[in-house]
């Protein structure tokens, strides 16, 4: 077992564990909390995949703006359901069983695929993936369209949500 | 990198097999929103490892991940927008009771 497995599983652990208590805490604001480690573990598997930048903006976008988000959301819709109240609903062992089918058909499919043992081969010399992913996203030949599309999508998003949450009637 | 790629793919199934619990479970619309981020991130790891492992030149993988990213950040900006509208005027945000389309 090589170091970087070791961090791997520990990794797992953590994200596993956090997801868990995402969706059964009973307090809100302990499931954004428990959010923002489970991301963590995520920012942590892009660095060992050597992704570098993936890393940071999971750190920035999704623990800096979108944790923060559902806290202040929490925060702003608190008074009414209380901790007193059951978070859960009564098929929640139908749920159970959804989630538990869909993960042992997706672990079966899995292993049973050609070449899903093989492990990485080193990144070519001369590739820096933050360059070239940095030319891909702005390069005509690639994939500036959908870039540009979700730079679209995020100013819609952005004057949607002003115009939707802003508006407080008398 | 001596981890197989089988790892991340199991790994992401998990995530995404405890995620889809959350959003069926859950009655606090807001953690539904949760349980949708935890499936986003598994599909990420999904495109991450499957950049890595495949043909790290090609940054098709990265790529559609950064847009997952910028998808992710709007559906989480107008689905709490929406939340705290029907908050204000409802007072509750418990999925069940939100069911009608005017009040």
């Amino acid at each position: 077992m090589t170091g970087a497995q070791i961090v791997f599983l520990v990794c797992a652990g953590l994200i596993l564990g956090s997801a868990v208590m995402v969706v059964t805490a009973r307090n809100l604001m302990h499931a954004a909390f428990w959010l923002i480690a489970a991301l963590f573990g995520v920012a942590v598997l892009y660095a060992l995949l050597e992704a570098g930048f993936m890393a940071v903006i999971q750190v920035v976008i999704y623990i800096g703006a979108i944790a923060i988000m559902f806290i202040f959301a929490d925060m702003l819709t608190r008074r009414e359901v209380r901790e007193s109240r059951a978070q859960i609903g009564r098929n929640w062992p139908l749920a159970a069983f959804a989630g538990l089918s869909i993960l042992t058909g997706l672990v079966a499919l899995i292993l049973g695929q050609p070449g899903v043992s093989r492990t990485a081969s080193a990144i070519p010399a001369g590739v820096d993936p933050v360059a070239a992913l940095g030319t891909a996203l702005v390069s005509p030949d690639a994939y500036v369209l959908p870039f540009e599309v979700a730079s679209v999508l995020l100013l819609a998003a952005l004057v949607g949500a002003v115009y939707i949450a802003g508006i407080v009637k008398k | 990198m001596s981890i197989p790629l089988s790892w991340y793919l199991v790994l992401a199934a998990a995530l995404f097999s405890i995620g889809l619990y959350g959003v069926l479970v859950r009655k606090n619309a807001i953690a539904i929103l949760l349980g949708v981020e935890l499936m986003l991130n598994a599909v990420n790891i999904n495109l991450v490892a499957f950049w890595r492992y495949l043909d790290p030149a090609q940054m098709a993988g990265q790529a559609f991940a950064i847009i997952v990213f910028a998808v992710a950040a709007a559906e989480v900006a107008v689905g709490l927008a929406l939340i705290i509208a029907v908050y204000r005027r409802r007072k509750t945000v418990v999925a069940d009771e939100i069911d009608l389309m005017k009040w």
